[in-house]
């Protein structure tokens, strides 16, 4: 008798355990979730520092935990999406070693000072990824952060010893196949069956972040010639970006593109206030003094001569008055003056004459950088307590894009996004409107179900510490667009992600 | 009184429990076995919880009952928006009671119980999607209950006692969705306390019309269980001024509300019994779970619940089939205490359908060993709680929600 207890129960205890809820239609089941037209079975995605999961000024792991196509992929998995690699970096510092040389500096976290003030720093601490320690991929995420339209058709653009002239990228270095091998040829290698392509953005943005100090390459068509800093001839955009979409899409391969927002509403420009120098009246009155030769003499005698014009005397006029200012600038898209004021009639000694070649002050049209914020204020000489940054010492054009510099920046963005969108449309492919949607995170933001998610600097969510790469829970809110546009396109219900629970900026005291 | 205390603690250190919020409905296998009624029912030491005025018509002079119930509950979790789900992984959990009941003189019976009215743990996988909500919690309350029983006559009886009430809970979650340090580790806090305290009473009466038919009534006050001083150990915190959470101690107050049975039992056909009882559990003390953080710097938590009072029906059948066996069956609708919102995933529960049965086998004339088993239907619910909070903007956590549970248990009584 006892033993019969004994039995009974212990079979009761083993099928128990085995008796677990079952719903009626599991999210996890074949068919729930499903792909539509499109085979998401092999997903490769390609592009720049966006796709590789950059933020907060580097490339680290659970940064790239949360690339966009990482999420996408992980929501893949619902509907017949494979395994996804990507060539994770060896820390979450963040930065690059070149045989044991450091190139590349580590992540920001925000942290607070001795005043108590929060503001972004670099993470301290050796970073331990050297780029000579090659990956063995292939890998499905090929974003290589930095790279341009025409450099991921480019050979040689993972060839180490290419790094240090700039001829190489150095994520690339890590994870290329071979030393010739381009990204497209790596990408395309894979066989994808889906791709997303997200490229052009750094087209414009060095001559952006650069405060414009780059040139406008419209018109010239050999990439090889031009400068980290310029714009890319949109031909030239239009053709290698065909060609990429072409070898992507050749073995029947769908996928989703990606066009590139008005870069200027990024926190890299607009955190920075154009009245950014606060002034006494009696500073103020000083200035102005001191300016009072060149706004009402000097100016006018130059338009007199016909050497400038009215409206570029105006332009130039320096005028401060208490409370907020714009500082000065140097801006080299003005007449240079510094040879015309050494001579006669105004025969200014070569440093003034320096000082007023280019000057003009900063209005509202234009956008001061980021980085603008920690040298607007400050004494360089520490012998010269008058030589103050943005007040009597211009600002150089690198820390200001000018409203004439924006509309190059809009024009080339244009004429890419044309071609992207022609792409798309005859390819039948999913296409994400990313400059809308950026517009209107800096247009009132977008509502998410904790809040809103704004462009503001730190607090808005979306952007990194960089002031340019999006947060987690930026990149979280593109997979959620991705994913839309490629329900839509392909018939698929991939399911979404909330982006409330992706982490936006790393707090850290170092 | 401390040794036993601690003893007590010791054994009861491995009890789990499940019901409608954390009430767990395994006081008796005897009982459990007919759908946990017993407030009317005459026939072993179980009666020191379901009705101590019984106690004082048991035949025997002393009566002992000792039993153990193995909990598997499961709770599955999916979100179709976005494709989370998650399922809970828990210990078995092992409630334990141990009864006895001694009879002093013809009218005065005394007795002692030990038992697990309360509880709950519940496991998910760390940074689960809920994960801002619970990780895991474990929480019990074991009662200790002297007791006496008076027969006022052949047909009416009283009984009750102090309840001496021991708690401890052991609660993990994430500060919030996003909070991380460095390497991307949620940042999460364990909130513990032990040996919180406290008293509350029961009371009862018992009602004989006839020789087959009896009426019973018991209550169960509330008891609040403080914790004065339990601890709050943060993990994975960013190095921060920005970010307040240091270790420190907490206070927090959890109530094991009152309950009232009232109930009958009838013999009919000379071998069988019926018995039904109706619970009524005052839930409504249950408003929210708030811990407060000694620290100043570290907001308090503050977790609505709003639970309501909520009826339990219940039906036993037995049948005495030999001199050696007897079978039980019974059945109950266990209403949940959680209102539409308020449905939080450390203890999912909306109404439940339970099936229970069990026997008892007489080895000898002393001994009895009673078995049961209890299996808890619960249906599939789409439910959401409403009333976490980030940056004052509510942000909903809702889902599906399966859950089920099996329980088999062991009892033995002895009786001289």
């Amino acid at each position: 008798m006892k033993n019969i207890l004994k039995y009974s129960f212990a079979f009761l205890v083993v099928g128990l355990i085995g008796c677990e809820p079952e719903f009626e239609n599991p999210v996890t089941d074949d068919g729930f979730y499903n792909s539509g037209t499109a085979d998401l079975s092999k997903f490769v995605a390609v592009g720049n520092s966006l796709t590789a999961g950059y933020s907060s000024g580097a490339l680290y792991i659970s940064g790239q935990k949360n690339s966009y196509p990482n999420i996408m992929a992980e929501q893949f998995e619902f509907a017949g999406g494979g395994e996804f690699t990507q060539p994770l970096m060896n820390d979450n510092l963040g930065g690059l070693l070149l045989n044991g040389m450091q190139i590349a500096e580590n992540r920001f976290v925000l942290s607070v000072d001795a005043n108590g003030n929060p503001g972004p720093v670099r993470l301290e601490g050796t970073p331990t990824t050297d780029i000579t320690n090659k990956l063995s991929g292939p890998f499905n995420n090929m974003g290589v952060p930095g790279a341009k339209s025409f450099h991921l058709v480019a050979p040689g653009y993972g060839n180490v010893a290419g790094v240090p002239m700039g001829a190489a990228n150095p994520y690339f270095v890590r994870f290329a196949s071979s030393e010739n091998a381009t990204v497209i040829e790596d990408a395309v290698s894979q066989n994808p069956t889906f791709f997303s392509l997200w490229i052009g953005n750094n087209d414009i943005l060095s001559y952006a972040t650069s405060g414009g100090a780059g040139v406008d390459q419209t018109g010239n068509f050999d990439p090889r010639s031009y400068g980290s800093n310029d714009i890319t001839d949109p031909n030239v955009f239009a053709s290698v970006y065909s060609q990429q979409v072409d070898a992507l899409s050749a073995g029947g391969a769908k996928g989703v593109l990606v066009n590139i927002p008005e870069i200027t509403s990024i926190p890299y420009f607009t955190t920075v206030p154009t009245k950014v120098i606060p002034l006494d009246a009696a500073t103020a009155d000083q200035l102005n003094a001191q300016f009072a030769a060149y706004n009402n003499q000097i100016l006018p005698g130059l338009v007199g001569a016909s050497v400038i014009t009215a409206q570029e005397a105006a332009l130039r006029k320096i005028v401060f008055s208490a409370g907020q200012n714009y500082p000065i600038m140097t801006d080299d898209d003005l007449t240079d003056l510094t040879q015309i004021l050494q001579g006669p009639p105004f025969n200014l000694p070569a440093q003034t004459a320096g000082l007023l070649g280019q000057l003009r002050q900063v209005n509202a049209n234009d956008l001061i950088v980021l980085t603008a914020s920690s040298i607007i204020g400050t004494t360089p000489d520490p012998n010269n307590p008058q030589g103050i940054m943005g007040v009597t010492i211009p600002l150089s054009d690198q820390f200001v894009l000018a409203a004439s510099e924006q509309a190059r920046i809009t024009t080339a963005t244009n004429a890419y996004n044309t071609t992207i969108k022609a792409l798309a449309d005859a390819k039948g492919l999913a296409f994400v409107d990313s400059k809308m949607a950026l517009s209107q995170l800096a247009n009132g933001g977008i509502p998410y179900d904790g809040g809103m998610l704004t462009s503001q600097f730190v607090t808005g969510g979306a952007f990194s510490l960089d002031g340019v790469h999006p947060t987690a829970r930026g990149y979280a809110y593109i997979s959620n667009l991705m994913i839309h546009a490629i329900n839509s396109t392909y018939e698929a219900t991939i399911p979404t992600v909330h982006i409330g629970n992706y982490p936006t900026i790393t707090l850290w005291n170092n | 009184m401390k040794k036993f205390t601690f003893f007590a603690v010791f054994v009861f250190s491995m009890a789990v429990t499940y019901a409608g919020g954390y009430r767990v409905s395994l006081q008796g296998q005897k009982a459990l076995a007919m759908g946990h009624t017993g407030v009317a029912v005459i026939n072993s030491s179980e009666s020191v919880f379901f009705n101590p005025a019984a106690l004082v018509y048991l035949e025997d002079r002393l009566n002992i009952s000792a039993g153990v119930s193995g909990v598997f509950s499961n709770i599955a979790y999916q979100d179709t928006e976005t494709g989370a789900n998650a399922r809970s992984d828990s210990p078995m959990g092992t409630p334990l009671y141990l009864y006895a009941s001694y009879k002093a003189t013809d009218w005065l019976t005394v007795g002692l119980g030990v038992y697990t009215p309360f509880g709950s743990e519940v496991k998910y996988e760390d940074d689960w999607a809920g994960s801002h909500l619970v990780n895991n919690i474990d929480l019990m309350a074991i009662y200790i209950q002297p007791t006496v029983s008076v027969k006022l006559s052949d047909m009416w009886s009283i009984g009750g006692g102090p309840i001496y009430a021991i708690g401890a809970v052991k609660f993990n979650r994430n500060l919030n969705r996003t909070l991380t340090d460095l390497d991307g580790n949620r940042s999460n806090v364990t909130v513990e306390a032990t040996g919180i305290s406290s008293w509350g009473w029961v009371a009862s009466t018992l009602f004989t019309p006839a020789d087959n038919f009896h009426i019973g009534f018991t209550y169960r006050s509330k008891i609040e269980l403080d914790a004065d001083d339990g601890t709050a150990t943060f993990q994975n915190i960013p190095n921060s001024p920005l970010t307040p959470f240091k270790d420190t101690s907490i206070k927090a107050g959890l109530p094991m509300p009152a309950e009232m049975t009232v109930g009958l039992s009838y013999d009919f056909l000379d071998k069988w019994t019926f018995a039904f009882d109706f619970n009524r559990s005052f839930w409504d003390a249950y408003k929210s779970l708030d811990i407060d953080f000694a620290d100043p710097n570290i907001p308090d938590s503050e977790n609505a619940r709003n639970y309501k009072n909520s009826s339990v029906y219940r039906f036993g059948l037995q049948y005495d089939v030999t001199q050696m066996f007897t079978l039980r069956a019974g059945y109950y609708l266990d209403e949940s205490p959680v209102r539409r919102g308020y449905f939080a995933p450390e203890t999912p529960r909306n109404d439940s359908n339970n099936f229970t049965a069990g026997l008892t086998v007489n080895i000898g004339s002393h001994l009895q060993v009673d078995a049961s088993f209890l299996y808890s239907h619960f249906k599939e619910v789409d439910a959401s709680y409403d009333y976490y909070f980030e940056n004052d903007v509510a942000v909903p956590f809702k889902g599906t929600y399966k859950t089920n549970a099996f329980v088999p248990g062991l009892g033995l009584t002895y009786k001289l």
